[in-house]
């Protein structure tokens, strides 16, 4: 099976599709209202199945991960992860991610027009391993007072994100895959995670690939970012690089985040804030949201009602020019389209 | 006071360098009892040396690292700052043992004059040695790397109003270089947190906040992935806070911090993190106010060892062509000298090295202009000798 041509789960019911929603916390709920009003006024064939998520339980998230297996598809807002619970209480997005095997998250920074940035004309497609590296929730506390943290790298997934990239570079028409790492420190585990790459780049010579040490990237963003093309890398980079580069572009309320795995599909907002600041006071920018619905409905081939609905954002974009503009003018201009 | 007592006394004040004439008649008990707080709390920072010359140990560097640590010399003689150099070499030599140390005269003097710059090192990939710098951090326990980044008027970048100070752990963390090939396939690299140097970098964040009147300290993290290590940073970070009241301590997630970093970066102050995430951040933050060629850094060590360096590489390709720029090396000398107490010296030669900068007449070929590294240095010595 073609691993970036996810086929869908088919539509069931009278052709409409069964999608699960988590609304997470914070900001999650209100921006997932949203989309569903939207889906509502354009008359989009997708039902969504609700499943809340409460921090406390372990319950919560297995249902959630059992809907997901269920429907295939989810859109997900963030569920916050309070760092003063002890370290046995793991990160539930994280776990959500692990145990669907979600190895590929997808983020597609553009400069939007419309929005004022600093940098202009920057294209990006950040692919991120999404299950292992420094993530791999292992600690322990050897002597008191020393921890330990393993960052664990395989060659399995490190090809198996290569292949994905070198793939969807291919699909997309893209020139260049840069890796990102920090192998002159890390020799043997991020070594590995090199040499897949360049294993993975030999068996596609029409693109051009080459590495790039982590501070040195993070250095060239702020100052070109328009050099950078297709970038893949392991956990902790990509957690860094997509806050980086989601900033270049106009900030966390304007790009959308997928995870893909081999069976399933998550959309969520790529920078993944739970924005509790924020929440219930109408201030939160829900194109991030939106967009990552339009990216499902593209992954649930319903591509007329995706294109309708990012014409309809970007126009309000541009049109308005307000970054943080209320959700409630969205929703008329769609109805109008 | 009792006659062997007052003589105890009046011997160590004499050894820490106060005479006092008359010891019946002390005209100056403001000054005994600064001595004396000054001996009750240790600071990080060295008692201002302002009478006499201060040794300081220079290490050129390879590449243009020589051109540039003479440009340093020639500035510093036209302001007639009081600093002496003693130029040392660190090529790695194999010691007793078969370990790869430093030559011991270079450490001797170290240990001596406890202040030293540098330039860039080069790391030959087939020695056999390790990289340099990580040699001279193990030699010296230098365990925290400051760099203070400011934006520099003249020299143009998409972020203006920069003015922050990155502090890194320097000692452990992800790079404390222990990894395994458990099975074929699968290898694991660990990351070591302890309570110590946590503590230490903690304590030096915040004297340096203190010292340089900051308003805030920072802790950036990922405590809610890696729970155990990084909640071990935070806690010792809270603690020491406790011990500074005056000073505002927030703690932020990695990646917020990098979003907001690259949005708004005026909202930032003094950054205090562990080694990896440090090596990223202080690289963007260089990346913000135009580059390693212009960012200063130091290292500061156990025993009050303070080694101040520019962090570029060596640029081989322009090496002996006087095209260089010595900004980085020059800015960090700047930071070494406020480091010592310096302070009308490091003002002098800032303004210097900024005026010359902004006026864009006489710049090297990396901030735009088509002059040589003489040219600048002899711009910045001709300022610095006006501003008398």
């Amino acid at each position: 099976r073609d691993i970036v041509l996810l086929w869908p789960p088919p539509a069931k019911y009278g052709g409409r599709h069964t999608v699960t929603l988590i609304p997470g916390d914070g900001i999650g709920p209100e921006l997932l209202n949203h989309v569903r009003e939207l889906f509502r006024f354009s008359c989009v064939p997708v039902d969504f199945e609700v499943v809340n998520v409460c921090s406390s339980t372990e319950d919560d998230i297995n249902n959630a991960i059992t809907a997901i297996r269920r429907n295939g598809v989810a859109l997900k807002g963030n569920i916050e992860t309070l760092h003063t619970l002890p370290a046995s209480h793991k990160s539930r997005n994280n776990l959500l991610r692990t145990s669907l095997d979600l190895y590929a998250n997808v983020m597609h920074c553009k400069s939007l027009p419309g929005v004022q940035t600093r940098h202009n004309n920057i294209d990006i497609m950040i692919i991120r391993e999404n299950t292992e590296g420094e993530y791999s929730s292992l600690e322990h506390e050897s002597v008191t007072g020393v921890v330990e943290c393993l960052k664990i790298i395989t060659r399995t997934n490190s090809l198996r994100i290569a292949e994905y990239a070198f793939k969807l570079a291919r699909e997309k028409g893209r020139k260049r895959v840069t890796a990102v790492h920090k192998a002159n420190i890390m020799k043997l585990g991020d070594g590995l995670f090199l040499q897949c790459c360049r294993e993975v780049a030999a068996g596609y010579p029409d693109i051009a690939f080459d590495a790039m040490i982590v501070d040195n990237t993070t250095m060239q963003l702020v100052s070109k970012p328009q050099q950078f093309d297709v970038m893949v890398m392991p956990n902790l980079y990509g957690n860094v690089v997509s806050n980086v580069c989601a900033g270049l572009v106009g900030g966390p309320g304007l790009v959308p985040g997928a995870n893909y795995g081999h069976d399933y599909a998550v959309f969520e907002t790529a920078t993944r804030n739970t924005g509790k600041s924020i929440a219930d006071r109408n201030i939160a920018n829900p194109t991030a949201m939106l967009l990552a619905s339009c990216m499902m409905l593209d992954h649930l081939k319903l591509y007329d009602y995706a294109t309708m609905i990012r014409n309809a954002v970007l126009t309000t974009m541009n049109e308005t020019r307000v970054r943080l503009n209320s959700p409630r003018r969205c929703s008329p201009h769609t109805f109008h389209n | 006071m009792a006659g062997p007592w007052r003589s105890t006394i009046l011997n160590l004040l004499e050894k820490i360098g106060l005479r006092i004439k008359d010891p019946n008649n002390i005209t100056k008990p403001k000054e005994v009892s600064r001595v004396m707080g000054a001996m009750k709390t240790q600071t990080t920072q060295p008692k201002s040396f302002s009478r006499g010359m201060q040794t300081v140990t220079l290490i050129p560097g390879d590449g243009i690292g020589p051109e540039i640590s003479t440009a340093v010399m020639k500035i510093f003689e036209a302001a007639k700052a009081p600093i002496q150099w003693e130029e040392k070499n660190v090529t790695a030599i194999k010691g007793p043992g078969g370990k790869w140390i430093i030559p011991p005269e270079a450490k001797e003097s170290m240990d001596k004059n406890k202040i030293g710059l540098k330039g860039p090192l080069k790391t030959p990939i087939a020695a056999g040695h390790p990289s340099m710098n990580l040699l001279l951090r193990k030699t010296f326990d230098l365990y925290a790397n400051v760099r203070p980044c400011m934006s520099i008027e003249g020299y143009k970048t998409p972020y203006t109003d920069v003015d922050l100070v990155t502090i890194r752990e320097n000692t452990e963390g992800e790079y404390s270089g222990i990894e395994h090939t458990i099975v074929d396939g699968v290898v694991q690299s660990i990351k070591l947190i302890t309570e110590d140097a946590s503590r230490k970098i903690a304590e030096y964040a915040f004297e340096y906040a203190k010292n340089n009147q900051r308003a805030s300290v920072t802790a950036v993290h990922k405590a809610n992935i890696m729970r155990m290590s990084d909640g071990l940073f935070l806690r010792k970070c809270r603690q020491v806070a406790e011990n500074y009241r005056d000073i505002k301590f927030t703690e932020m997630y990695l990646d917020t911090v990098c979003l907001n970093m690259v949005q708004d970066p005026t909202q930032f102050d003094v950054l205090v993190m562990p080694n990896l995430y440090g090596d990223i951040l202080s690289d963007l933050c260089a990346g913000l106010i135009g580059g390693l060629g212009v960012t200063p850094s130091g290292n500061i060590g156990a025993n009050n060892v303070a080694i101040f360096e520019s962090v570029h590489g060596t640029a081989p390709d322009i090496a002996g062509l006087d095209l260089a720029n010595p900004t980085a090396l020059l800015l960090s000398a700047v930071m070494m000298l406020r480091h010592m107490g310096m302070h009308d010296y490091s003002k002098k030669i800032e303004t210097a090295c900024f005026n010359t900068i902004r006026d864009k007449k006489v710049l090297t070929g990396d901030l735009g202009g088509k002059s040589k590294c003489s040219e600048f240095t002899a711009e910045i010595c001709q300022r610095v000798r006006d501003m008398d």
